[in-house]
Parts: structure tokens; C-alpha cells; sequence
């Protein structure tokens, strides 16, 4: 097959550490804009990222960016920019020249070097310490001058591995700023995070990971309505158990109701927790059921996954 | 494929390369590394091994300026000279030195978690091994160039016009140029083993202190052995030959004598063997911090 120069491509990919699993026979196609890689952490979001930027050699398959490997740096790494997770730096760097030498490395001279420095400082928002030493940058501004550093070459595919990490809000919206105006460009944006709702809002499509396979691919919105049809569990912990499951189970969106174990509550699984709410308020005010605690038993992404990849945890 | 092929497939791909960028990216390689890593008050321990003798043999001037200074002393000092030279530089400062130097080129950067930054430009790889290597072999050779040449005038400036006549009108000035060549050598040569080491090892000590040994005990092994030694080379191009007597004499080589310019080339023909291999090694590198 040939490969594609626009996009990038997964073929069949795995890669084991030892005997670990990293990823395992992942293929998949990515056309520009942003896509997320979203997973617990340890899926293999990392892996997916190194393998595509050469950090990590794949032990099966073939990965093309754009039509290049790593194999062929000098004309891949013109095209792509990647803001690792790793959070060292040279001993005694500037922010400066953090960005600086790594231009002068891609054979730009002095002042191009100079010019593109200052305008990747500049959208970074880190212009006004990049004189100081990065050993004295707190967690955010580490973060925002090393995605300085991987735009500050213009790249078509910039690499993110959890870029909003240690971020404020103010800096957390600047930067999906910054990635929607890159994508608007016609370029690719890839982004990893653990956090669906976080990427959720600016992804053209998504990717999600577990356990080292691709669990789920597409545009968010099909994500986006697998998710909300998937039942979400409610945790109740009250004095009548019994009861409250039974009343519990008269509603049609309620699909299991589970007395615990030590019979001080019930585990259900609704698909309209708004109405399931409303039963339990009026079960309350009429004084059937004594209600210590509720909490949503699966209200993040790693239930998500466990829906998606099914109950007996093999890839979907 | 004829070798006709070959040579026009290599002439071809010679052309293609963009020679003056490698060029560029390893003059700013071998600048960065200097800023960042060698020239730091971190390598004072490397400094000290450089700079030992020097010490010692000013010591020696100081406290024995009344002495006598006649010929027969300059003989005997000419020989102290080639013992440290000899015994320890090449056995011993120069190749912990270097052992510091060259295997922290690569092995520290994983271990401080920046190496990801090396790969992550358009560089290639083989540019990368070139450009620290050469980083490191500058500040070998202009440390211990720097130790020698200073161990070499404090040697003789205390013999007045009798130490200037041994230098400019004696053997003086062929030795100082022998040793300043022979210490180069020594750089590079251990250089490059050190550094091909740090790309097979996670802990490159361990094979350190083997390749010691080897270079130590190569002595008793055929000529074909002793080749792939550094000393072995070294041995040839020293201007004053050390006699076999003591417990020192674990640390000479005996070898049937071999011409400098061959001692030289064969030398240079090691390092760029060892700095293919690294080439070679670096490919297969992987950045994965936490298995360190």
C-alpha cells in the first residue's frame, strides 16, 4: 500500500516491552484536524505517540506520517512537532534557547531561528520569562514552553501528549485556542488525555484506547452517543434496601437494581439518571427509605471504556 | 550487483546528502554539549584527574629547587616524565576521563530524561554520535594537551639554559610533540570505545573496568589481540621507552615494533570501526526513561 501524504497511518502496529504489552495490532487512519487519543492512563496513549514520532521502534507493523517515517529524520521532523509528557529539560536552559537551538538544528540561520523563537514564545504566552532558566518555571509554564518548542518549526502534525496538564483555566483556554487555530489550518493535531470532556469539546474524532487496543474510532458525536447510551450506575447507600430496589424497578430506564452485599444499599443502573433522581426525592420526602449517601458509581471515562470493550474485557 | 554498481550507487548517494547541513548541525552539537555539560563546575573530578600530576610535579619543583640540575638529572627526570605520561595518563587518567566523559554523553541524557529532545530534530542520527563524540574528544584532548604540556614545562623550566638547549636544541621538543599526539590518540581512542559502550550497557562501569583489563593483560595475547587495544597503538608512538622491571610492568606492552604513521592509522582505523558500531547502536535506541 502506498502510503498516503496526507494523513496518518497505523498499520497493524504492536509493540511489546518485554514481555508487556504496549499496544496491540492497532490500525487506523487519521485525516488532518484534531483527533484525541483519550484513555485511562497506562492504555497506551504514550505508546501510540512515540511509536508515531520514532521515540519507540514498533515490534509489528508499520506507522506513516504524512508518507515519512523517523527513519527519514531531517524531512520528517519538518513536519512534526511533539510536546512530550516528560518533564526535564537541559541542565540550565533558557526558555530562549530551549526553542532557539532546536531551530538552528533544522538548518534555519540566526535571525530566521531568532524571529521564529519570539513568534512561538509569543503564542505560547511565554515571551515575557523566556529569558529566565526553566528550572524556575513552575508546572504550566514548563508545559507551555514545550509546546512552544514543538510549533516554533510550523509543523503539519503536532504530537500532544496531555497538553493541558497542570494548566490554569485561563492557560487551559488559550491552548484549545491555539489547537483549533492550528487545525483550522489543514493541519493534524493530536492530542492525548485521560479525560474525555476535556478534548471532547474540540475534537474532530477520537480514539479510544484501553489496554493497549483501539476500543473505539470515529467522529466525537458517534462517541459522544455511545456514551450517553450507555447506563450509568448509581450507588445508594440507605437504610431500606429492598425497597428502594423495587421501586427502582418499576421504572423502564432503570436496567438493574443490586442490593449490596452488607444490605445497607442499592447499586443501579439507569439510563435516565435525571428521573431516577426524582423517584429517589420522593421516595425520601415520604419517609420509606432512609438515604445516607448517593454518588454516581460510574461517572468517568474509565466506565466508558469498560462499556465500550465489553464485560469481558477482550478488545471490541 | 557489480562493484561498478556499487561505486556509482555510492557516488549517487553521496551527492544526495545534504553535507553542509550535517556540518552546521554538528558544529552546534559539539557548541551546546560544551555549554551544557563538559565545561561545568559538575566535571570537577575529571578536571582533578587531568591536573593531578601537574600538581605533583610542581611540588617536586618547588621543594627541590636547591638540588643539583645537571644532565644526568634532566635523564632521570625525562624518564619520570614518559612514567607519567605513560603509566598515568594513558592507563589511567585519560581513560577514567574519558569513561566519565563519553558514556555521560548519551547514558546521561537518559538519565536525566532529555535525550527524547536529540531525537525529536531533524537530525540524523550518525550526526548525533558525530557531533557528541567530537564534543567529548574536544575536551579530553585540551584538558589532558593543557595537564602534559604543563607537567612538560614545569619538568624542565627548573634546568634553566641547560632544560631550554635539552627542548629546542635536543630530544625535548620531538618528545612534547610525541606525547601532545599520542594524548589525542588516547582521547579518541577511549573515547570512542567509552562512548560505544554507553550505547550497549545500561551501566557501561562494569565493561568499563573489563576493557581495563584487557587493554591491562592484552600484553601476554598474539599481535592480532593487541590490535584491538588502544595502548597497543600508543605503545608505538612514545618517545622514551619505559624499562620492564616492578610491579609497573603490568602496565607496559610488549610488542613486536610497528611503524608511527601505521601505529597512527591504525589507531584512527579503530575509532572510526568503534564509532560505526555506535552508528549502528544508536538506531536501535529506544527513549524509554522508566527502564532506566
Amino acid at each position: 500500500m502506498t502510503p498516503d501524504a496526507h494523513q496518518i497511518v497505523f498499520e497493524n502496529v504492536s509493540k511489546f516491552y518485554g514481555e508487556v504489552l504496549g499496544v496491540n495490532k492497532v490500525s487506523f487512519t487519521l485525516k488532518p484536524g484534531i483527533t484525541s487519543l483519550v484513555g485511562p492512563n497506562g492504555s497506551g496513549k504514550t505508546t501510540l505517540m512515540n511509536l508515531m514520532t520514532g521515540l519507540i521502534r514498533p515490534s509489528q507493523g508499520a506507522i506513516f506520517v504524512l508518507g515519512l517515517t523517523p527513519q527519514q529524520p531531517i524531512e520528517f521532523f519538518r513536519h512534526v512537532g511533539y510536546c512530550t509528557q516528560f518533564d526535564s529539560f537541559p541542565t540550565g536552559t533558557t526558555g530562549y534557547d530551549f526553542i532557539y537551538w532546536p531551530l538552528r538544528l533544522h538548518g534555519f540561520a540566526h535571525d530566521q531561528a531568532a524571529k521564529l523563537t519570539d513568534e512561538a514564545l509569543q503564542r505560547a504566552g511565554m515571551a515575557q520569562v523566556a529569558r529566565r532558566k526553566v528550572a524556575g518555571y513552575s508546572k504550566g509554564m514548563r508545559q507551555r514552553i514545550r509546546l512552544a518548542q514543538a510549533i516554533a518549526h510550523h509543523p503539519s502534525v503536532l504530537v500532544l501528549d496531555e497538553p493541558l496538564n497542570g494548566l490554569d483555566p485561563m492557560a487551559r483556554a488559550e491552548s484549545i485556542a491555539l489547537f483549533e487555530a492550528i487545525a483550522k489550518q489543514g493541519m493534524h493535531v493530536i492530542i492525548s488525555s485521560h479525560i474525555l470532556e476535556e478534548v471532547d469539546r474540540i475534537s474532530d474524532r477520537v480514539v479510544l484506547v484501553s489496554s493497549g487496543y483501539v476500543v473505539a474510532e470515529g467522529q466525537i458525536r458517534e462517541v459522544r452517543k455511545e456514551v450517553r447510551d450507555h447506563p450509568m450506575q448509581i450507588l445508594v447507600r440507605c437504610s431500606n434496601a429492598a425497597r428502594l430496589a423495587a421501586a427502582a424497578f418499576e421504572l423502564d430506564h432503570v436496567v438493574e437494581a443490586k442490593i449490596l452485599n452488607d444490605g445497607q444499599g442499592v447499586l443501579v443502573r439507569t439510563r435516565d439518571a435525571e428521573q431516577f433522581y426524582l423517584l429517589l426525592n420522593k421516595i425520601v420526602s415520604g419517609g420509606l427509605v432512609e438515604v445516607d449517601a448517593v454518588a454516581p458509581a460510574d461517572d468517568d471515562v474509565d466506565s466508558i471504556y469498560q462499556y465500550l470493550i465489553g464485560s469481558d474485557g477482550g478488545p471490541a | 550487483m557489480s562493484a561498478q554498481d556499487l561505486v556509482a550507487r555510492a557516488q549517487k548517494w553521496a551527492k544526495e546528502q545534504p553535507w553542509r547541513l550535517y556540518g552546521s548541525q554538528i558544529s552546534i552539537l559539539v557548541r551546546n554539549e560544551l555549554r551544557r555539560n563538559l565545561f561545568t563546575h559538575r566535571r570537577i573530578g575529571i578536571y582533578l584527574l587531568a591536573w593531578v600530576p601537574v600538581l605533583i610535579v610542581l611540588t617536586h619543583v618547588i621543594f627541590d629547587r636547591n638540588q643539583p640540575a645537571g644532565p644526568a638529572q634532566i635523564e632521570t627526570d625525562t624518564r619520570v616524565l614518559a612514567g607519567i605520561v605513560q603509566l598515568y595518563y594513558f592507563r589511567l587518567g585519560i581513560f577514567f576521563a574519558c569513561m566519565a566523559i563519553f558514556t555521560w554523553l548519551f547514558r546521561g541524557e537518559m538519565v536525566e530524561r532529555t535525550l527524547h529532545y536529540q531525537f525529536l530534530v531533524p537530525v540524523r542520527r550518525e550526526v548525533l554520535v558525530v557531533g557528541k563524540f567530537l564534543a567529548g574528544s574536544v575536551v579530553a584532548i585540551v584538558l589532558f594537551e593543557t595537564a602534559v604540556l604543563a607537567c612538560f614545562y614545569l619538568m624542565y623550566s627548573r634546568f634553566g639554559s641547560t632544560g631550554k638547549s635539552y627542548v629546542f636544541g635536543g630530544p625535548g621538543l620531538g618528545q612534547l610533540g610525541s606525547y601532545l599526539l599520542v594524548t589525542a590518540l588516547a582521547c579518541i581512542g577511549y573515547g570512542a570505545v567509552f562512548l560505544a559502550l554507553s550505547l550497549l550497557f545500561k551501566n557501561p562501569i562494569v565493561p568499563g573496568v573489563v576493557i581495563m583489563g584487557w587493554e591491562t593483560i592484552a600484553a601476554i595475547f598474539p599481535d592480532w589481540a593487541q590490535m584491538l587495544t588502544v595502548t597497543f597503538y600508543l605503545k608505538h608512538l612514545c618517545p622514551v621507552s619505559l624499562p620492564l622491571s616492578g610491579p609497573l610492568a603490568i602496565f607496559t606492552i610488549v610488542a613486536e615494533p610497528v611503524p608511527p604513521f601505521v601505529a597512527v592509522l591504525g589507531l584512527l582505523l579503530l575509532t572510526i570501526t568503534i564509532l560505526a558500531l555506535s552508528c549502528f547502536l544508536i538506531h536501535r535506541m529506544e527513549i524509554t526513561y522508566t527502564a532506566e
